[in-house]
């Protein structure tokens, strides 16, 4: 399985916290958000990672791997 | 080095003096000629508008990893010591510390460049967000400000 997880407004916009996929049903990052999305068009400003190191849409992924998806951060 | 989530309210000055006096004191003793500190408090203002409150929203795991990576990229690119981040999450209120970073060097150039690093690499990087509670309604802060 890939775990996806959601941060800050862009969980609230997906209404979720994340997902869970069949390792089967994406090869990279990019194909994760096609698959989790529900059709909503990937933001410019969207931030990637990947067992929690940023990450591109290119990156491939495998079973076991946690994704997440985020808006910009914010923090200090 | 060290770094510290907090998840209730901290006092940055109290978390320096106990730092020195646990790790610097002991491993450092006449060897610190310096220290900076870089210390954030939460406004009651942002963008024009009154911010009566702030959830500080997190990545737990990867926020430690990143502060982790900054302070050792810090470690790895000047003459350091030691250095400290101390970062609330959570529900906080206007006044309330947010953020501590601490550089301590033997002299004085080293300590500033460092803790600008830390807390530049640490706005950039680290994944925290902010969502302020207005008079009327709450919004996620979009983007930081500029140093």
């Amino acid at each position: 399985m890939i775990q996806v997880r959601f941060f800050a407004s862009l969980r609230e916009e997906m209404g979720r916290e994340g997902a869970e996929l069949e390792a089967v049903e994406a090869s990279t990052i990019g194909e994760v958000w096609e698959k989790v999305a529900a059709g909503k068009e990937r933001p410019a400003n969207l931030l990637m990672a990947k067992n929690m190191d940023y990450s591109g849409p290119d990156t491939p992924v495998c079973d076991g791997d946690e994704v997440a998806f985020f808006p910009p951060v914010t923090g200090g | 080095m060290k770094i510290k989530i907090m998840e209730s309210p901290f006092n940055p000055w109290d978390e320096m003096q106990r730092y020195e006096k646990e790790v610097l004191d002991s491993l450092y003793a006449g060897q610190y000629g310096a220290a900076t500190v870089f210390s954030g408090t939460m406004r009651d203002f942002n963008e024009g508008d009154g911010v009566t409150g702030m959830l500080l929203e997190h990545y737990p795991g990867m926020t430690d990893q990143y502060l982790g990576k900054i302070s050792q990229e810090a470690a790895e690119q000047w003459d350091l010591l030691d250095t400290l981040i101390v970062h609330r999450v959570g529900l906080m209120m206007p006044n309330d510390p947010i953020v501590l970073v601490a550089a301590w060097s033997a002299h004085r150039g080293v300590a500033f460049e460092a803790a600008r690093y830390l807390i530049e690499e640490l706005k950039s990087r680290a994944p925290f967000w902010k969502k302020e509670q207005l008079l009327e309604g709450e919004r996620w802060v979009a983007n930081n400000t500029p140093a």
